[in-house]
């Protein structure tokens, strides 16, 4: 990130006036300030424009800031519009903040630039109510279309019970149902073509195939798929929302839930958010066990996938033997933690408890049991002549189409992008480590398998690591900060005593700043963007999905491929819907 | 008069000895397939879980005998009875030991081609008198995949007729008293079995109702004992196809020591544990995939056998 004030002073130069400030961040992001009117134009130059550009548009979403109290030196705002775009040449990162005035304020779409912004823009929409000017089709896309009031606004309630009693008159019953219906018109589809009427059948939310309540309305020629509509937001349940009113301590256990297959894997860049705006810096001993708690979760969820993947093909078996050895890690996990697929272990500033007993002989029995098992799999699986046919060449896309509509994690590495968040900017310790990156040419769903077989070696010689080296220490940081506080003092000076009473009672208070960590998630980049506002709890949280951008992309490999392609394109990105609704 | 009441044991206790064998068979396969999957399968109904396919029967006939309003009611409920029908008269031609069998028609061979090919009315019928689109695309697959595999089905036999000169499958059972079938007839054993899977509609030919595209197919909109019907025909299917199988090629009842209808048992129970195994091993292609394999591959290799068949036939003039 040394060209942080390179890009500071192309800014300046080129848009004077219309960089209203830059704001420093806890988690050295490069923010600036752009005036509304400008900001199409700056995010232009910043795609095409720049040497070594931004061509990522990594994430958009905004800030009700209303009744944000610190806010020192930054312009008037109501509804702040963050943008984070990232460049690959250059591996850093962008964050440009817009402000936005009133009630019901209004800003011009950059579909047109990023066609990825167009989900990004209903949902700030949807959770805001900021609507943009040019969008193709602004619609609610987390909640039910007959939703009032914006969520993430501030006066919205959070709870059922500040909201009055609940009713569904017939009238509003009917509606409800009406809004489901599916028009091929609102999606500028037509019915029919010179020849042909087209069939549109509906796929989900309740469809083995589609990996939970996913719905996807496919515009049919026989059993060709001209069109597809996505339709999400079943899964939704507002873990944003929940950020605003859980104190940092307890909001850990939402975290396992957004990638549920990930478990702690989530915790990790939320708790180095935190660990960001509070200054917390974590001894060597809690980021090996981190690290090797989230590599044994890239392998559960990795096994989930590759099991339901070859099931979606027709293949009975593989899914079984691959749950069975899940079970083995999660006896692990179960042994570390206490729980299984949710163990919301790590805390801020370190993790729960020290490692058990024998921990590490569980852990070297695995891996030493994984590395045949795996071969055997090629064997069942990839190697299968009928797997190949089903998935080499579908559902294809090459690493511009990947980085244009935000593609990350396996999917983009398939590509043959070697790119790895772990690898280009190591967090938690990982350049301690020695693992490859695995990575596929065709960008097809062959390769996609590829790449997270692949990796499920990796996370093994990377555990491997860990047991091998696992440094001495405590396992958590001796910070005032660190929740729940290590008690040896507690009983033994005031000071400590006070310390651990608060953090334990209301939950630390964590000063004012804004940060966001990011990790290379099982399933693509995850990020935590906190905003503090020097509170018990969070002013914002923002939580960037890897699967939402992903399934923005589904009807552009699926056009002209066939229903059980679709199933083979859905298997391979390996997606939970809980990561996409949130 | 004593013959009459011997044709009536005969017919009736094939009929219930098919039936159910046909009716134990889920139970097997589960149990099988928990096996070869690590797991147990039903084990809690009986002693082993054998009176599993009891309970289950029992569950499908209480069950509400529903028709979607939506569906032609007439159509909707003629469909399942169509695939039992064809399967079970199918069953009157095979020849299981020297004494039992229904009927010797000297045309067996085609009147099980002509049986087989009307079993697909009965899915095409059931998708599309179901009036729903995802079982609407499993009758459509049906009928492509039925119709083109049921061209080199019979052309794959051709060969056994002409070596053994009759369409007459106990003849056929007796011609093969020096050799089996499986040697000189082994290209069309192969292009045979395959079509065979593609008739019985198992994985990896079950694009009709393939469970994770098109949810269950052609047969979504049936429960009860109508979808009972759907269910026991499959198994009928496999165990009619696995004793075919065994009289076109693997010489019917005829082997050394055991009596003759126990050497049939136990041919046709080795090829419903193959189907039953291939199902366990095997992912499902795409439907055009299926269609050029058919076409491209199976229906020359199936004529290259017939063609080369009669050469040698005709050169050594037997």
């Amino acid at each position: 990130m040394e060209d942080k004030p390179g890009i500071s002073q192309e800014l300046q130069a080129r848009f004077g006036e219309a960089v209203l400030a830059q704001q420093l961040t806890r988690d050295d992001v490069p923010t600036f300030w752009i005036a509304k009117d400008r900001i199409s134009d700056v995010l232009r130059y910043l795609k095409s424009d720049v040497e070594k550009p931004f061509r990522m548009l990594y994430d958009l979403t905004a800030i009700d800031e209303r009744v944000r109290a610190n806010r020192q030196n930054q312009p008037e705002s109501d509804y702040t519009l963050v943008y984070i775009l990232r460049s690959f040449d250059r591996n850093a990162d962008i964050r440009l903040k817009v402000p936005l005035l009133g009630e019901s304020p209004a800003i011009s779409s950059i579909t047109s630039i990023w066609p990825s912004a167009n989900w990004y823009e209903c949902e700030v929409w949807d959770m805001f109510g900021v609507s943009f000017d040019g969008h193709p089709h602004l619609r609610r896309i987390l909640m039910p279309p007959s939703w009032e009031g914006h969520p993430l606004r501030k006066d919205h309630p959070a709870r059922a019970t500040e909201m009055g009693r609940y009713e569904l008159p017939v009238e509003k019953e009917k509606k409800g149902v009406e809004s489901l219906q599916f028009r091929p018109e609102d999606w500028g589809m037509q019915r029919q073509s010179e020849d042909a009427d087209f069939m549109f059948l509906n796929v989900g939310p309740q469809h083995p195939g589609t990996h939970g309540v996913f719905r996807i309305v496919l515009q049919l020629f026989g059993e060709e798929i001209i069109d597809a509509v996505p339709d999400i937001g079943y899964h939704h349940r507002g873990a944003e929302k929940m950020g605003e009113r859980q104190s940092w301590h307890t909001y850990i256990p939402y975290t396992d839930r957004v990638d549920y297959l990930g478990g702690v894997m989530n915790n990790l860049p939320y708790v180095m958010a935190v660990e960001k705006l509070a200054g917390i810096e974590v001894p060597d001993r809690v980021k090996v066990i981190r690290i090797m708690m989230s590599e044994l979760f890239r392998i559960i969820s990795h096994l989930v996938f590759y099991g339901t993947y070859a099931q979606d093909l027709g293949q009975l078996s593989p899914v079984l033997y691959m749950f069975t050895d899940r079970e083995r890690a999660f006896e692990i996990v179960e042994a570390v933690t206490g729980a299984r697929m949710h163990p919301s272990w790590f805390r801020i500033g370190g993790v729960k408890e020290d490692l058990p007993d024998g921990w590490d002989q569980k852990m070297m029995d695995f891996v030493n049991y994984m590395y045949p098992r795996l071969k055997e799999y090629d064997s069942l699986v990839m190697q299968n002549r009928i797997f190949q046919a089903r998935t080499k060449g579908i559902g294809q896309y090459t690493t511009e189409e990947a980085i244009e509509w935000g593609v990350t994690g396996p999917g983009l590495r398939a590509t043959g992008c070697a790119w790895d968040y772990r690898k280009q900017r190591p967090y938690s310790g990982y350049d301690q480590f020695d693992f490859d990156i695995p990575t596929g040419s065709r960008g097809d769903c062959y390769d996609r398998a590829v790449v997270h077989v692949g990796e499920m070696r990796q996370s093994l010689r990377i555990i491997e690591q860990c047991v091998k080296e696992m440094p001495p220490g405590p396992y958590k940081a001796n910070h005032p900060r660190t929740t729940p506080p290590l008690k040896e003092r507690t009983m033994h000076d005031i000071e400590t005593l006070i310390t651990h009473f608060l953090n334990v009672s209301w939950g630390p208070v964590i000063p004012p700043g804004e940060a966001a960590a990011t990790v290379e998630g099982t399933k693509g980049n995850n990020t935590y963007y906190l905003v503090s506002d020097g509170n018990t709890v969070s002013y914002r949280t923002r939580i960037r999905t890897p699967s939402f951008p992903h399934l923005q992309m589904i009807p552009l490999i699926s056009r002209g491929m066939m229903i059980p392609d679709l199933l083979a394109i859905l298997g391979s990105i390996d997606f939970v819907l809980a990561d996409v609704d949130r | 008069m004593s013959e009459t009441v011997l044709h009536l044991i005969n017919v009736l206790g094939i009929l219930i000895v098919v039936l159910s064998i046909a009716a134990s068979l889920p139970w097997v396969e589960r149990r099988l397939l928990g096996y070869l999957q690590d797991r147990y399968g039903p084990n809690r109904v009986g002693p082993f879980g054998v009176l599993q396919t009891v309970a289950d029967a029992i569950k499908l006939f209480t069950k509400e005998d529903w028709i979607p309003p939506f569906a032609d009611k007439p159509v909707f409920i003629i469909a399942p009875t169509v695939i039992m029908t064809t399967i079970l008269t199918s069953f009157a031609v095979v020849p299981f030991s020297p004494g039992i069998g229904v009927i010797d028609l000297n045309i067996g061979l085609l009147f099980f081609l002509a049986m087989s090919s009307l079993g697909v009315y009965s899915v095409m019928l059931a998708g599309w008198s179901a009036n729903n689109k995802y079982s609407l695309l499993g009758a459509l697959r049906a009928a492509a995949q039925m119709l083109s595999y049921e061209v080199f089905m019979g052309l794959s036999l051709m060969g056994v007729v002409i070596i053994s000169g009759t369409f007459n499958l106990r003849n056929i059972v007796l011609a093969q008293k020096n050799m089996w079938f499986c040697i000189p007839q082994i290209i069309g054993l192969i292009v045979f079995i395959i079509a065979a899977l593609a008739e019985t509609r198992r994985l990896p030919f079950d694009l009709t109702e393939a469970e994770s595209e098109l949810v269950a197919g052609y047969h979504i909109e049936y429960s009860g004992m109508k979808f009972g019907m759907f269910y026991i025909g499959e198994y009928v299917g496999v165990t009619l196809i696995s004793s075919m199988i065994v009289t076109l090629f693997f010489g019917g009842w005829q082997g050394p020591f055991l009596p003759p209808i126990v050497w049939f048992i136990i041919k046709t129970f080795f090829f419903i544990g193959l189907f039953i195994t291939l199902r366990a091993s095997l992912p499902r292609p795409r439907f055009d995939q299926l269609m050029s394999y058919g076409w491209k591959v199976m229906l020359p290799l199936a004529l290259l056998n017939l063609l080369v068949t009669g050469g040698i036939v005709l050169a050594t003039g037997s």
